[in-house]
């Protein structure tokens, strides 16, 4: 198979809920979770007389998502329905936009193997989330609907065909998460559900100028299996095409247990939506004003960011880019920096634990950077015990665990865990005769100059004392004591 | 307090109201000679689907005590009225004349049942209709035909044919209808009594059950113009929960009431009262109230409206294309009629939809779903939006040079049951001077003008206004009534 022959094309649907606090036409709570059907009430529940009523909020972020992105934001635009029959689609037809989306153009900046480019965006609109079927909810393997996502505010951001990788694919959702997140507009949480995305996909050959027929996958909530969608549909598509058959324009889900992806619908099977005007709704009029003052009030932005990290704060590109990968991980950054010390020195510090201990108890316990136990505050006081030499190394290890897990102080930590560091050189001197006296080879080894074991008895002593010497003291009394 | 129940049911909405105020009669008389009226005479008119005697007695004694303690809500407090059944009444069934909705009892009540109660009108029950307001003679309610008390043989006019029946039948002394191209005002005509359409965004829709949401407005129905504007004035004004409502202020209608025709300018559309095929009983009765207007001072001026004739086309693309998609939520899932023998959930759906719907939605729905697809979209309902702008257009120029238009309701008088249920496109054309009005968003208002002279059946004149000048449409309207001898009452009951 030569897929090296072959230039894939990707263009994303990425649907974003909006960080509302009530749906878009409701006053129901957009929480995630609950009982089924306890965030729903006649309106989201689509019954007999209602009439959805504007949450101005959704506008907000739109707009705010457009200015970011860079999109031309319309002074008027339009509700549409989309018209089809689905269970979890209350009304029979879906309130989106359809010929007048409320942004359109713009661009998302992403970075691939150090190389920075754009991909341009076709629109930006507004519409209701549908809620979820629930199958085999009883005994007789009957199905139910679950309607406490309906009418959840989506944000649905369509890229032009501009990616041409699965890896560019990945970069570009990953870039557009970190805006949304920073925008506050969107949790990021991809698993359940609130950023997801549809991704075109066709090949051509090489030096070919019209694209190949494209298929739309839907169902994937990770970036993993984003990837791995992408991958194995190209695979499919150069298959077919090296062996004389030809693509066909249809719709298909992705298995993430197989990691394949299937046939969903033909396009001789697809939906004749019949959009048409809202006419339940007035026109959504967006004010210069309104504009301006949510252009004013935009925050820095991740790419920015990661520029000022770099460049102010002599950050690697690799760690700003995961700093700002979470806009509250930034944050947290930016406060736990601002708690503890200045300079370069000091942000490297900030950031090494941001993201190596801390992202991996992050990663551990699902936890997201605004409800973290441990507060900027906290860290910074950790880093600050490790400076006056009261812990080590392992110790402050140990200490941001616990502290992360159950919120303690870090000094308090320190003592119920008897961590602190022993620097007095009486206290340690014994531990360092036991382990020169237990290991006379090395020791001979080590004089004759033939190896520098120094480093092999620092660890054993740090072994003898459970982590707590203080290093430089034990390197110390080893200079001293092996005459080197 | 112990008027006899003929005398009772006679009193119109103010009086009726004004009577509970003096402590004259109660509310619960009222109430009961209502139900008492409805009992004798609504198995030959038809006019109910649902009577709700014990909720309206305990309404009623609320009323009373009020009364009694000097707290009462408005003036039309404790006073009996009936609503189509296309309203949402909390705990009461609603089934806007359909099979689909039978026994469905919504969870919540419509904004102007809820502005209703805050005054203290008392709702007897819930009116006969053509199902989801599609017809125009109530023949199409999948329950019961509804009878014209004029003339039993003869539809009452539709869709809010219920509603119009109660009021001319004094089983109520008024109603609210909804009205998509003519529903208030050709039953109110056809049964001799008053009804408005107001603008459209005048009243809220909100717990109205939709039939073409650009369209549908609500409106009252009542035996003389002042208590059609007291009704409409107690339910109109924003709703939040209605975007197309509108914000600007309702006018006190009665204050302007009295205020004549001396120097109104009465424009004549040239289009319909020639060749417009308008029955010459109906065109007589239209010309005299014209002439009584020159009586009364008013200026006749002869306008033009040249693309009403389209009014009828255009109307029937896009009040079908809204239907289409207004009627997909009765699916069977949530509530109403669900096929429970059918296997899977495609055969669900449509064995649902196919015993629910009665035939003139499902050929709405097909003209509607027709008309939207894709191909076909810019050649129907966009062309139909074209029109509507046109239409739109023809009456703003024509209000630059009159206050109010005059015609007829309807080319005929009301028809006989079963006389057009086999031609669909005869039907429609009952609606031909009605439409443009709500095609183009504007107040329209029926007002009786005579009987005609060989059936002697009730002849409405129409008045249409400019947007948002309900005001001036019912001072025309009160001083043609006050010139034109009263209707004697319906034989028919
Ligand atoms: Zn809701």
């Amino acid at each position: 198979m030569a897929v090296a022959d072959f230039q894939t094309v990707i263009g994303l649907e990425v649907h974003a809920q909006l960080l509302t606090r009530t749906k878009i036409f409701c006053g129901c709570s957009t929480a995630f979770g609950g009982e089924p059907n306890t965030h729903v009430c006649p309106v989201c529940l689509g019954l007999p007389g209602v009439l959805p009523s504007l949450n101005r909020r959704v506008v907000e972020m739109a707009v705010r998502t457009g200015l970011a992105l860079g999109c031309a934001v319309r002074p008027k635009s339009v509700w549409a329905r989309k018209n089809y029959f689905y269970p979890d689609l209350p009304k029979g037809y879906q309130i989106s936009q359809y010929e007048l989306p409320i942004c359109e153009g713009g661009e998302v900046p992403l970075t691939l193997d150090g190389v920075e480019r754009t991909v341009r965006l076709v629109r930006i609109h507004m519409e209701e989330d549908a809620g979820k079927n629930v199958h085999d909810v009883s005994a007789d393997g009957s199905s139910g609907v679950d309607l406490n996502r309906a009418g959840v505010p989506l944000l649905e951001i369509v890229s032009q065909p501009d990616l041409r990788s699965a890896d560019e694919a990945v970069e570009y959702l990953k870039s557009l998460r970190a805006i949304v997140m920073a925008l506050g507009v969107n949790d990021g949480n991809m698993q359940e559900g609130s950023l997801r995305c549809d991704a075109n996909v066709s090949v051509m050959r090489r030096g070919a100028s019209e694209y190949g027929t494209r298929c739309e996958i839907k169902n994937m909530n990770s970036f993993r299996f984003l990837r791995q969608a992408i991958e194995y549909e190209v695979r499919r598509q150069v298959e077919l095409v090296e062996s004389g058959g030809r693509v066909e324009q249809e719709t298909r889900l992705f298995d993430p247990d197989r990691g394949e992806t299937r046939s969903m619908r033909s396009k001789e099977e697809a939906h004749d939506y019949r959009y048409f005007p809202e006419p339940d709704l007035p026109p959504v009029i967006v004010e210069p004003a309104l504009v301006e003052r949510l252009r004013a009030e935009l925050p820095e932005l991740p790419r920015a960011r990661a520029a000022r990290y770099q460049s102010a704060l002599g950050l690697s590109a690799y760690d700003a880019g995961n700093l700002v990968a979470d806009a509250a991980v930034a944050g947290f950054f930016d406060a736990a920096l601002a708690a503890y010390g200045e300079g370069a020195e000091a942000a490297k510090k900030v950031a090494n634990w941001l993201t190596g201990e801390v992202a991996r108890l992050a990663n551990e316990t699902g936890e997201a950077a605004a409800s973290w136990k441990l507060t900027p505050q906290k860290l910074a006081a950790v880093l600050r015990l490790v400076d006056a030499g009261t812990i080590g190394g392992p110790g402050a290890k140990q200490v941001v665990e616990e502290v992360f897990r159950t919120g303690a102080e870090p000094e308090a930590v320190v003592k119920a865990k008897g961590l602190a560091q022993v620097s007095d050189a009486g206290a340690l001197e014994a531990a360092v005769d036991k382990i020169l006296a237990a290991n006379p080879a090395e020791v001979e080894k080590h004089r004759s100059g033939k190896k520098d074991l120094t480093g092999f008895f620092v660890g054993q002593v740090m072994k003898e004392t459970k982590g707590k010497a203080n290093p430089a003291v034990v390197n110390a009394l080893l200079r001293k004591k092996l005459g080197a | 307090m112990t008027a006899p129940t003929q005398d009772l049911v006679r009193l119109g909405l103010r009086e009726a109201g004004d009577a509970v105020g003096a402590r004259r009669v109660s509310s619960r008389a009222l109430v009961d000679a209502a139900l008492a009226r409805i009992e004798a005479t609504d198995a030959k008119v038809g006019a109910f689907l649902a009577v709700t005697p014990e909720r309206a007695r305990a309404a009623a004694d609320a009323a009373d005590a009020r009364a009694a303690a000097g707290a009462r809500r408005s003036p039309i407090d404790g006073v009996p009225l009936a609503l189509k059944d296309i309203f949402l009444t909390k705990g009461v069934p609603t089934t806007a004349g359909s099979r689909i909705l039978e026994g469905y009892l919504p969870p919540y009540d419509a904004t102007v049942v809820e502005r209703l109660e805050a005054a203290g009108a008392v709702v007897v029950g819930k009116l006969n209709m053509d199902e989801f307001a599609m017809g125009s003679s109530n023949e199409n309610s999948a329950y019961k035909p509804c009878h014209n008390p004029w003339d039993l043989s003869r539809t009452p006019g539709g869709s809010s044919g219920g509603s119009a029946a109660a009021v001319a039948a004094r089983q109520v002394p008024g109603a609210l209808g909804t009205d998509t191209g003519g529903s208030i005002r050709e039953p109110a005509a056809f049964c001799g009594v008053v009804g408005v359409k107001p603008t459209y965004g005048r009243v809220s829709r909100y717990g109205v059950i939709a039939f073409a949401s650009s369209l549908d407005q609500v409106g009252p129905l009542a035996r003389s113009v002042g208590d059609a504007a007291v009704l409409l004035r107690t339910v109109a004004g924003h709703d939040p929960r209605d975007m197309t409502s509108s914000t600007r202020p309702v006018d006190d209608y009665l204050a302007t009431l009295e205020g004549g025709a001396k120097g109104l300018r009465v424009g004549v559309p040239r289009e319909w009262l020639e060749g417009g095929g308008v029955d010459p009983g109906v065109a007589g009765a239209v010309r005299s109230a014209l002439d009584a207007y020159e009586r009364l001072g008013a200026r006749l001026v002869e306008i033009s409206l040249p693309h009403s004739k389209y009014g009828i086309g255009a109307y029937y693309l896009i009040a079908p294309a809204e239907a289409s998609s207004n009627l997909a939520r009765y699916d069977g899932v949530r509530f109403g009629l669900r096929a429970k023998d059918a296997r899977g959930l495609k055969e669900m759906y449509s064995e649902s939809r196919e015993r629910g719907f009665g035939p003139e939605p499902k050929r709405r729905i097909m003209l509607g779903t027709y008309a939207l697809s894709a191909g076909y979209y810019d050649a129907y309902y966009l062309r139909a939006q074209k029109v509507r702008t046109l239409i739109r257009r023809d009456f703003d120029a024509a209000f630059e040079r009159c206050d109010v238009i005059a015609g007829p309701v309807t080319p005929s008088v009301a028809f006989r049951l079963g006389e057009r249920t086999d031609d669909p496109l005869k039907m429609y054309l009952a609606d031909i001077f009605t439409i443009t009005c709500n095609l183009a968003a504007l107040p329209g208002l029926s007002v009786p003008c005579g009987l005609e002279a060989g059936s002697g059946l009730p002849v409405g004149l129409q008045l249409l206004g400019r947007p948002f000048d309900e005001a001036t449409l019912f001072r025309a309207a009160r001083a043609l009534e006050r010139e034109l001898p009263a209707l004697p009452a319906p034989p028919g009951v």
